[in-house]
């Protein structure tokens, strides 16, 4: 061993570097396993458009597809059911749909392209329950004057025929209108946007 | 550098063997330091020796960590961590592994045991002041424990594959989502996918069987590590470190070999009796222990009518589901009011104006208008901060004495009250939401931060008696 004092100005500096090196290095090894989490190239490719024939569904009443690994809801609305909407805009929360919870050409009255069919995520937006299709106009447990629509089972938050969020509940926004086009007057595809539409 | 050469190690135990037990013993803690962490932790650690029932529930943890341990072994072996496969490998342990139904029942029962073992173990510290100086790192310790288990019960849930497990996964994930800005990836990040999916149930198998239960045991060896450093507390939360005798141990204790080893063997009995009792006759226990709804595989188009987490996430889910939109504004005003208490009350000026910034800040970030969050996120942080809290016990309680035994009836009824609000909280989130149980949630809700944030003025306040010089039995 040295005689020699050691200098301690220049043992802090390697100390120093040493710690920053090595940490910076560390940092840089999580990286790869941070990233690994993601969703992978196969989970990503995955949830092509979905193509939902309408003849079947008889006014009133509500189909459940598949996109993206989630429930697509395709309701055929009635003429009474579209008046309850018009009529609701009282207690729901964003009657105009003004959040971006929409394409823009849903971003209408009844959130749809064609009045009569309504296409929704059927996600609520508080924590992802499905909520549970209440259609007719009746007192219910949650609601003495309920006008019809969507009860989640989870948390209580209500949406109307609309897919539209009741003030006052958990769910901040609406439910989510997926883009959809008509490829005829019957057939809509779920996940594609009709271009310059 | 020649090591020290130990003394010969005397083994005492009756019979011939003495001799060649003896000579293993010395020639092993010549090379380990065997005896000495037997001395340390066991035949030489002095216990109070007035540790009554409560006392039990620590030792059982342990029993329950080495049940769910030793039966997640065995359950490994034939589970199928694959969306395909999962729900159909647990029926297949269910049905056709021989003794399956035994060690998976074993499994879920431990769950359930886990936090009733756990809940009460903290409750016996909030009962005897266990967390105040110098035991704040055990309980610190202990309250990640605490945590840990409420992750490794989560990922377990999911595993199962049924309707509770995707759909309960489904809305605590989304909690993540609620986070202003990162949310969304975030819980993308977590998922490994855009919903919850086979990536999902790799990850959390993976976090179930291995990463948790390693932290687990680290942060069990620590928070013992902490405990025989500083030594245990007592009903009578007195230091029994204060009165030694002549070779220093201290007169009120007992070493916890052999003397709590037996007493603790007494427990165990009557644990496993009953725990066996439920795993024999009633492992679903009403739908409590094991949710009927988690009998349906997954579906991931349909949520069950009604969802409820497991019994002992409900009152933090209570929490989350009281604050609503309306509810907010209640909330802002608690806010100020605790504000201006501290303002009124703290001597230092810092103090003073950092409660008045910070509340500031809150009430805006609560109802101010564009810059206000939204509901959803407060019931988030909420949430976090009712289990979080209890951190902070060692710092709120000011009281001059540890023991429920010398506190007055102020500090007596707040905790009786607040024990009563969180079963209440963990009733109403069992249950579907109505009007009248939201509002029972919201005063609930109220309650609980109440009985921490303004346990620095009560428990001065408390009139309390004196401590006995020496424990009591």
């Amino acid at each position: 061993m040295s005689e020699k004092e050691a200098d301690q100005g220049k043992r802090q500096f390697l100390v120093a570097a040493t710690t920053v090196a090595g940490g910076v290095a560390a940092g840089a090894a999580a990286v790869p396993f941070v990233a690994s989490m993601l969703p992978s190239e196969r989970a990503k490719a995955a949830g092509a458009p979905v193509e939902v024939d309408l003849t079947a569904l008889a006014p009133g009443e509500r189909v459940t597809v598949e996109w993206q690994g989630k429930p697509v809801w395709v309701v055929r609305r009635t003429k009474e059911m579209l008046e309850t909407i018009r009529a609701n805009d009282a207690n729901v929360a964003d009657p105009k749909s003004q959040k971006k919870m929409q394409p823009a050409y849903a971003a209408n009255e009844f959130r749809s392209i064609k009045d009569e069919f309504l296409v929704v995520v059927g996600i609520c937006t508080h924590l992802g329950c499905s909520p549970v299709g209440k259609f007719a106009k009746q007192a219910e447990a949650f609601d003495p004057n309920w006008q019809g629509g969507f009860y989640c089972p989870c948390h209580g938050s209500l949406f109307d025929l609309a897919g539209r969020v009741y003030k006052n509940k958990p769910a901040p926004d609406n439910l989510v209108v997926p883009p959809y086009k008509f490829v005829s007057d019957t057939r809509i595809v779920i996940g594609e946007d009709s271009k310059g539409a | 550098m020649a090591a020290t050469p130990k003394e010969p190690v005397n083994f005492t135990g009756a019979g011939p063997l003495n001799a060649p037990i003896s000579g293993l013993l010395t020639w092993v803690d010549q090379r380990f330091p065997l005896m000495s962490l037997w001395r340390d932790h066991l035949s030489q650690y002095y216990a109070p020796k007035n540790f009554n029932f409560w006392y039990f529930f620590g030792s059982l943890a342990m029993l329950v960590l080495v049940i769910q341990i030793v039966t997640g072994i065995f359950l490994v072996m034939h589970y199928k961590p694959s969306a395909a496969e999962a729900f159909a490998s647990v029926e297949y342990i269910m049905r056709d592994v021989p003794g399956g139904w035994f060690i998976r029942y074993m499994h879920s029962t431990g769950a359930s045991a886990f936090f009733i073992v756990v809940y009460l173990h903290m409750f016996r510290g909030l009962l005897y002041g266990s967390y105040r100086q110098p035991r704040e790192l055990i309980w610190i310790f202990g309250m990640l424990i605490y945590l840990s288990l409420m992750a490794e019960a989560f990922f377990g849930y999911l595993l199962p594959w049924g309707q509770m497990s995707f759909w309960g996964a489904q809305v605590i994930i989304n909690l993540f989502d609620a986070l202003p800005l990162i949310g969304p990836d975030l819980s993308t990040w977590i998922r490994g996918d855009f919903v919850i999916s086979d990536a999902t149930l790799n990850r959390f198998f993976a976090f179930h069987v291995i990463a948790l239960p390693l932290v687990l045991l680290g942060l069990v060896a620590a928070h013992i590590m902490a405990l025989h450093e500083v030594g245990s507390n007592n009903p009578d939360g007195i230091e029994i470190k204060k009165h030694k005798d002549a070779q220093g141990h201290p007169l009120d204790g007992i070493p916890f070999h052999p003397y709590y080893t037996v007493k603790d063997l007494v427990g165990v009995v009557v644990f496993l009796f009953l725990f066996f009792l439920v795993v024999f006759f009633m492992p679903e226990m009403g739908g409590y222990f094991l949710e009927y709804n988690n009998f349906i595989p997954a579906d991931s188009l349909k949520t069950p009518p009604h969802i409820a987490p497991v019994w002992y996430f409900t009152p933090y889910y209570s929490i989350l589901r009281a604050i609503t939109e309306e509810f907010m504004l209640v909330l802002a005003i608690g806010v100020a009011a605790y504000a201006i208490l501290i303002w009124l009350t703290a001597r230092d000026q810092r103090v003073k104006f950092a409660a008045l910034v910070i509340g500031f800040v809150v009430i805006v970030l609560m109802k101010g208008g564009p810059l206000a969050l939204e509901a959803k996120v407060w019931g988030v942080v909420m949430m976090g901060a009712a289990t979080l809290i209890f951190f902070l016990m060692p710092w709120l309680d000011r009281s001059p004495v540890k023991s429920i035994r010398y506190k007055g009836s102020l500090v007596k009824s707040a905790l009786t009250i607040f024990v009563i609000t969180f079963l209440v909280l963990g009733y109403y989130g069992t249950q579907t939401v109505t009007p009248a149980g939201t509002l029972i949630s919201q005063i609930g809700t109220l309650i609980y931060f109440a009985f921490f944030l303004l346990m620095p003025w009560y428990s001065v306040m408390d009139k309390t008696k004196p401590e006995p010089d020496r424990v009591t039995m």
